[in-house]
């Protein structure tokens, strides 16, 4: 086995692992507190890609672009809470589902109309286009390093924020009992809009870090999303902790099933079987695993404390 | 039992369904009958989906992975019938059985496993075994992969008229969904079915009544896979054409908006639903008013996602809703 190309396709599913994990806190956030399944958090992050892309084009700097995009992912979620989910909290999952659906037809949409049917790229500057030697004699990009890094960062700091803080507080609060929190005088409306205006702040900046390595386009966030999915079912809905080990999981086995299992396969198979069913089965593999987890626990490996 | 208003309603549409191929070779409008064609085979999708859904609650979001199924088995089966010589894999009958075996032995896996969790872990659990299922078909280079695969020819069903005939596969089509419909008819209001709505209403109190709710769901589960591959079969023949996207998570959204938009848990709001949704697709890809240099018609999913969430705020009866007096307070 080459073990350079283990090194390097581990590091590169720990870094899917950490965009998923931006997508899935977020997800899991609104899912756990709010009791709101929503589809178009895809959106989110296709958007927070855009408006890099637009801003990084405008300023010229794309690190300056992220950090003017961010506020600006944070406002679009707050808007369409306000404006489109409020009305669904009180709704059925169904309802929810279809309302959020609706949203994702609306902003592909929306996209295409303002930034047109062909993909952006976003260019990134030199000094992190480069690559390091993580080991004697092995380079490996900065850019993905620099994802490693913010999604450990965002993790810590979700961290802090939710053990640490007042706002963190009420989110673990409105988590188990949200009349309560109510009936203790918070505004449990505010509340619920500044958290999913920081879900679609992390889910933006997951469509940010993502830009510059896969392409910006309409869509972008609809597979990431099924796979963020996978990952909150995996590690149980509601629970960040969960969320993060499973968005490691999942980013792994996804990109190691991908590289090696073509050639896994060839051990046992006729070369041509193998790379036939090597595509299928890979991309089966997580979805294979999250089966397996469900038959075992089907809350997921780390259901949170007093959810209901 | 009277006949009431929605009653008189699904009469007059049999009618005028069973009028419309005549009526269109009158006005040269044979583009309409494909348009119903198609969406005759997405209300057999719907009705399907409805049983599990409507009646039985468990909002599955991997149903058209089942109408992927059932256009792979013919899309294989004739490329075999052709480039292999396999002649009996491009006959219809065996096509048939095999949608209706491979259908059955993915809902039973798929449904096994999702079923052991409720809510909103059901429809994602569902939503991620549909996309699989995409994935494996954009993998399998030898039907084309994400390109897909054109048909040699429809299915051959010798003793019935040609389906390669575009009237013949309408009243074909028909002929399914309306027999679906009479099913389901039955269904619910069989023994069967009035376990699936209490399984619905209230689980916990049937299996305290000693009902193994889980077989009940998962027969059910099963049946509305079987029911959705044929439907595959139907479109997989009405297109002349198979490939992944039929089977995109997107589609099965576009099911359960048909179901939702027509009237959800009765037994004829889904046929209304695809009607309406393909005819509203038609209609407002069709808007020519352009705006500042953009044909709103070219964007016209930028009115139907805000149209749709008003639909579920405030018309939550669907079409059948409007038909059928508010009754039973369900």
């Amino acid at each position: 086995m080459n073990w350079i190309l283990l090194l390097e396709q581990s590091l590169n599913g720990i870094q899917l692992g950490m965009l998923l994990f931006l997508l899935a806190a977020g997800l899991t956030l609104i899912f756990g507190i709010m009791d709101l399944v929503n589809l178009a958090h895809g959106s989110l992050y296709m958007l927070g890609a855009y408006y890099a892309a637009t801003l990084t084009e405008w300023t010229g700097s794309f690190p300056l672009a992220v950090v003017l995009a961010l506020p600006l992912a944070m406002l679009t979620g707050i808007v369409v809470e306000v404006v489109a989910l409020r009305s669904f909290y009180s709704r059925s999952h169904l309802d929810q589902v279809l309302a959020t659906f609706g949203l994702i037809l609306f902003f592909n949409e929306l996209v295409r109309l303002i930034w047109g049917p062909a993909g952006l790229d976003i260019p990134l500057p030199a000094y992190l286009a480069t690559s390091i030697e993580i080991l004697p004699g092995i380079p490996y990009p900065t850019y993905r390093l620099v994802i490693l890094a913010v999604g450990i960062l965002v993790a810590l700091g979700l961290y802090f924020l939710v053990s640490r803080t007042r706002i963190g507080m009420l989110i673990r609060a409105g988590a188990s009992d949200r009349e309560m929190v109510g009936a203790l005088g918070i505004n449990i409306r505010l509340l619920y809009s500044i958290i999913f205006g920081i879900g679609a702040m992390l889910a933006g900046l997951a469509g940010m870090m993502a830009g510059p390595i896969l392409s910006v386009e309409i869509g972008m966030g609809e597979s990431i999303l099924i796979l963020a999915f996978v990952v909150i079912v995996i590690g149980g809905i509601g629970s960040i902790r969960g969320a993060f080990i499973a968005s490691l999981m999942v980013g792994l086995i996804d990109t190691l099933g991908r590289s090696f299992l073509p050639d896994i396969l060839g051990l046992f198979l006729s070369s041509g079987y193998a790379s036939t069913a090597a595509p299928a089965l890979s991309s089966m593999m997580i979805y294979i695993i999250m089966a397996i987890v469900l038959a075992l626990r089907p809350e997921g490996l780390f259901p949170p404390k007093g959810a209901r | 039992m009277s006949m009431n208003r929605a009653t008189a309603a699904n009469m007059v549409l049999i009618a005028l369904l069973l009028a419309l191929p005549p009526l269109a070779g009158l006005m040269d409008g044979e583009f309409y009958i494909i348009l119903v064609s198609r969406a005759l085979i997405l209300a057999i999708a719907a009705v399907s989906l409805n049983f599990i859904l409507g009646f039985g609650g468990m909002v599955s979001f991997g149903q058209a992975a089942f109408i992927g199924i059932g256009a792979y088995v013919v899309g294989a089966g004739t490329m075999h019938a052709f480039e292999d010589g396999i002649e009996w894999l491009g006959n219809g009958y065996t096509q048939l059985a095999l949608t209706v075996l491979f259908s059955a032995v993915a809902a039973t896996v798929i449904g096994a496993i999702s079923l052991r969790t409720k809510g909103v872990y059901f429809i994602m659990i569902t939503l991620a075994f549909g996309q699989m299922l995409y994935f494996v078909a954009v993998g399998l280079e030898i039907y084309g992969g994400d390109d897909g695969l054109s048909l040699y020819q429809r299915s051959e069903m010798p003793g019935l008229p040609d389906l390669s005939d575009d009237r013949v596969l309408y009243y074909f089509s028909l002929g399914v969904l309306l027999l679906f419909l009479y099913l389901s008819h039955r269904v619910l209001h069989s023994r069967f079915g009035k376990v699936l709505t209490g399984c619905r209403l209230n689980e916990q109190r049937m299996a305290a009544l000693g009902f193994p709710t889980y077989r009940y769901r998962l027969v059910a589960f099963v049946i509305a896979g079987v029911m959705t591959g044929i439907a595959g079969f139907l479109l997989a023949n009405q297109t002349d054409f198979i490939s992944p996207a039929m089977m995109h998570w997107t589609r099965s959204g576009d099911l359960i908006i048909m179901i939702v938009l027509g009237g959800i848990g009765t037994v004829f709001g889904p046929v209304y639903g695809a009607l309406a949704f393909l005819l509203l697709e038609e209609f407002l890809s069709g808007i020519p008013v352009t705006i500042a240099g953009y044909r709103i018609g070219e964007y016209w999913q930028l009115i139907f996602g805000p149209v749709l969430i008003l639909i579920i705020l405030y018309a939550r009866g669907g079409i059948y809703g409007f038909l059928q007096p508010r009754s039973n307070g369900k």
